[in-house]
């Protein structure tokens, strides 16, 4: 029941803070200089002031920014995210054709770098100081620090290009008009290059995490109690310290999956990847508002959502917190 | 190392073009049918309607799909494609064009002059700015009969011939568009047109399919089964995608120029320069004429004898392209040499500066959001300026940015290049009319620059006739322009279209790949 209202109240505030999101983001993208029917004449190659008549029109921005406004949170209110008129296409439709690519490359890149993170946090964390321990950190920073687009050209390079075991872009062979079992393969074929070069990113931060979260709780008392009782050593390791130190990679799991729907815009485009991700970053710059800020009312969503699911498998998994 | 690298390009490309003239000459190699060609489209197009969206991308596709009356050899010279044949009169001002039999949309309706006239006085009319221009020259379009079309002039409009190229006037279908709101008709999501190829499906942010169109009009033709259009957005990607021999055709400007020779090096790997003749994009910088030193003609001046042009040309375009003398491309009818010239010179251009007192107050310097090579090129640019000591400030934005700041004349030097579209009257006047002088487009004349006498010569020039004496209007206007420098004349640009040898017959006219692909061929 307390968990119930608690719920019920999030969820209210979650409402009035992505309100207060799409206001503030219908400014913020129309202070950026340009407006989509001069981009629309800068490419055309030609332009007079019927044709960009024409365009403000077509694109409403030749009504006052108060009623542009009002018609933007109106639709939002009822779940209509408006139109794309550079596109042709209705925003929700134009998001939805992408969703299903962007959450098969982030989703994947999310349960591999989780597990790989857990594992590799935890052989570090039991083997402080080992010869183990310093390659896994090291190469865990080798990876946080490195440029994601840098590390996917140049796995482009050696698996695509050097190797050619690996496709260097897209998410299905273009013109193949493969069904069935081969076209899963050829899916998954496209997808390891793009899903390890985000996951290891990641991957990289819960191993950090998972490592100094694990040494804290390992000098605790009760695990010391554990470890005088003759407990087994990797039991401890699993039920005594892993459990009570995934906190933090709850939390960053947590925010990674709120952003699962937002793409990953760099990966996506150095492997020419059709997800949510570009057709944001094409969206920026063709000014094209209504995507854009369609693109960002989803993601914003998704974030307030994935908050409000942290907080309740946080009872779930330690019991001592409570929901008020 | 460089001159080595520059020199093999060159060599290559005269070799690629040898092997186009021996494969143009030996008709013996009979063309081979089937088979589908991969092309990279850089950026994605917004739409496929080539008579609602004038962009590059949509052209490039659209080019397949829809046809004009009239195609155009590199030298300009207008063939025939809808139109079989064409006739004017004494005065030069009625144009009657004999329409092809026989052809039909790509929905099996037959293709008529209802069709012609509805696309250029209704349909055009209203939505293609540039055309519009120059459809004000014409008084009556009209259907004599089924398959005879005339359009009755005003006056005498020079450049009238050269106004059928298929992003210019595109036929579009009258039994779909008639009475409709054309902006928002449905029919614009699956285009319908006469073309090679039809639209077949667009997976957005992958790739665009067209197939062959079994009932085309020209017997035999088009070879392919179908082609593939792939988005790639990363331009490393696409130089990638075309190593590993996942796509066929790099058209110009899809990758960068830095990676042109390496590309071309590879097995089976062609270049050409052609095919963007009736184009001939022009690069210059906008000199803000309004603005500080940049209204004294001697500043603009001394900027033409900084530039180190040929540099430019050389090393950031690896030798493509040509050094203008002024404003017309030489690859654009009316073009003269007989102009002042502008060496690389910088104690004339310091001369110039100290006599007009230049202060050292600086200018700003807007280069072109599109990518490293126009990075590069005004970084290049700044250095030239600095060794003559004029202060540059780089100004750093986006496209949206740089179009807003051209439009609003909101700098002191910018990037930018455009298309002359084969004649002085279409690509060239609408840069340096005062009557063109207006805020909100980029597209006009957006330095500033007026003199009634260049208005003069202009204005004549589109409706004098015959050529002879557009020709003498030309050469006068020419001269003046290059001694007042309104903007800073930079490159004639060639880009480069990188292709598998094996892949025939891809560059035929004077807007290349933007012709569709209906000759093309694979020897495979």
């Amino acid at each position: 029941m307390q968990k119930l209202s608690f719920i019920i109240k999030r969820l209210f505030k979650a409402v009035v803070v992505l309100l207060a999101i799409v206001v503030l983001n219908f400014f913020l993208i129309r202070a950026a200089p340009g407006d989509p029917a001069q981009v629309m004449a800068g490419e055309a190659g030609a332009a007079d002031a019927k044709f960009i008549e024409q365009l403000q029109e077509k694109f409403g921005l030749n009504k006052p920014l108060h009623e542009q406004l009002a018609i933007y949170v109106g639709g939002i209110v009822t779940f209509d995210l408006g139109y794309s008129y550079r596109q042709e296409q209705p925003v929700a439709k134009l998001i939805m054709d992408r969703l299903p690519a962007t959450l098969l490359l982030t989703g994947t890149a999310f349960f591999i770098s989780i597990a790989l993170g857990l594992l590799f946090g935890a052989i570090a964390a039991s083997r402080v100081g080992t010869l183990a321990d310093t390659a896994v950190t090291s190469l865990a920073l080798l990876f946080y620090a490195t440029p994601l687009f840098w590390v996917a050209l140049m796995s482009i390079l050696l698996f695509s290009v050097v190797l050619g075991w690996l496709p260097a872009y897209g998410m299905v062979t273009v013109g193949a008009n493969l069904t069935g079992f081969a076209y899963v393969l050829d899916v998954a074929e496209h997808l390891v290059l793009p899903a390890l070069t985000l996951g290891l990113f990641f991957m990289a931060i819960y191993t950090r995490l998972t490592r100094s979260s694990m040494l804290e709780v390992a000098d605790m008392d009760f695990v010391k109690t554990a470890r005088a009782k003759g407990v087994h050593p990797a039991r401890i390791t699993r039920v005594h310290v892993l459990r009570n130190a995934v906190l933090p990679v709850i939390t960053l799991a947590g925010i990674q999956a709120g952003q699962i729907v937002g793409g990953a815009v760099l990966t996506e485009t150095v492997f020419a990847w059709p997800g949510i991700g570009r057709l944001m970053y094409d969206a920026l710059f063709q000014r094209d508002y209504n995507l854009l800020l369609g693109i960002f009312f989803v993601s914003s969503a998704m974030v307030l959502l994935f908050n409000l699911i942290t907080d309740v498998v946080y009872t779930f998994v330690d019991p001592r917190i409570e929901l008020k | 190392m460089l001159k080595i690298a520059r020199r093999a390009l060159l060599a290559s490309m005269v070799a690629s073009g040898a092997i186009l003239a021996i494969a143009g000459s030996a008709t013996a190699q009979e063309p081979k049918y089937g088979g589908t060609l991969n092309v990279v489209i850089q950026p994605e197009p917004p739409g496929l309607m080539l008579g609602l969206v004038q962009n590059g991308p949509t052209q490039m596709v659209a080019g397949n799909i829809y046809e004009s009356l009239l195609k155009y050899d590199h030298d300009l010279n207008p063939m025939p494609s809808l139109a079989t044949g064409w006739d004017v009169n004494d005065d030069g001002t009625v144009y009657t064009f004999a329409l092809k039999e026989g052809v039909t949309w790509h929905d099996g309706e037959p293709f008529t002059a209802a069709d012609v006239v509805f696309s250029a006085d209704v349909f055009l009319r209203e939505t293609h700015p540039r055309l519009r221009v120059s459809l004000e020259h014409v008084e009556t379009i009209e259907a004599v009969d089924d398959y005879t079309v005339r359009f009755t002039l005003k006056q005498p409009f020079g450049p009238f011939l050269g106004i059928f190229e298929v992003g210019t006037m595109p036929m579009v279908p009258k039994h779909i568009y008639e009475g409709t709101d054309f902006q928002n008709n449905p029919a614009n999501a699956t285009p319908i047109g006469t073309g090679p190829f039809k639209f077949d499906e667009w997976e957005k942010g992958s790739y665009i399919h067209l197939v062959k169109n079994e009932d085309y009009h020209v017997e035999g033709l088009p070879y392919l089964d179908d082609v593939y259009w792939q988005v790639i957005p990363d331009a490393a990607s696409r130089a990638v995608a075309y190593e590993t021999g996942k796509v066929d055709v790099l058209p110009g400007g899809s990758v960068e120029n830095f990676d042109v020779q390496r590309l071309v090096d590879l097995e089976n790997s062609c270049v050409t320069g052609k095919g963007w003749e009736y184009f001939a994009p022009h690069a210059w910088m906008w000199l803000n004429n309004r603005n500080g030193p940049l209204q004294d003609k001697r500043f603009r001046q001394a900027i033409m004898y900084a530039l180190d042009r040929n540099f430019a040309k050389d090393v950031i375009w690896n030798s493509l392209g040509t050094v203008p003398t002024g404003p017309v491309s030489t690859k654009t009818r009316f073009y003269t040499d007989d102009v002042p010239q502008y060496p690389h010179d910088p104690e004339k251009a310091k001369a110039l500066l100290d006599e007009m007192g230049y202060d050292g107050e600086p200018i700003r310097l807007l280069p072109l959001p599109y990518g490293e090579t126009w990075q590069r090129w005004a970084e290049a640019v700044k250095q030239n300026l600095n060794a003559v000591g004029i202060e540059v400030e780089m100004v750093a934005t986006d496209v949206a940015g740089w179009n807003q700041k051209l439009a609003e004349w909101d700098y002191d030097l910018a990037f930018t290049y455009l298309y002359q579209y084969g004649d002085p009257a279409l690509g060239v006047a609408r840069t340096y009319i005062s009557s063109n002088i207006a805020k909100g487009s980029q597209w006009n004349n957006v330095e500033g620059y007026k003199n009634e006498r260049v208005d003069e010569l202009f204005e004549q020039a589109a409706v004098a006739f015959p050529d002879s004496k557009r020709k003498e209007l030309y050469d006068e206007v020419q001269k003046i322009l290059v001694e007042d420098v309104p903007v800073a004349w930079l490159l004639e640009i060639e880009f480069p279209t990188i292709y598998r040898c094996d892949v025939k017959n891809l560059v035929n006219t004077a807007i290349g790949v933007n012709d569709g692909l209906g000759d093309t061929w694979l020897d495979r």
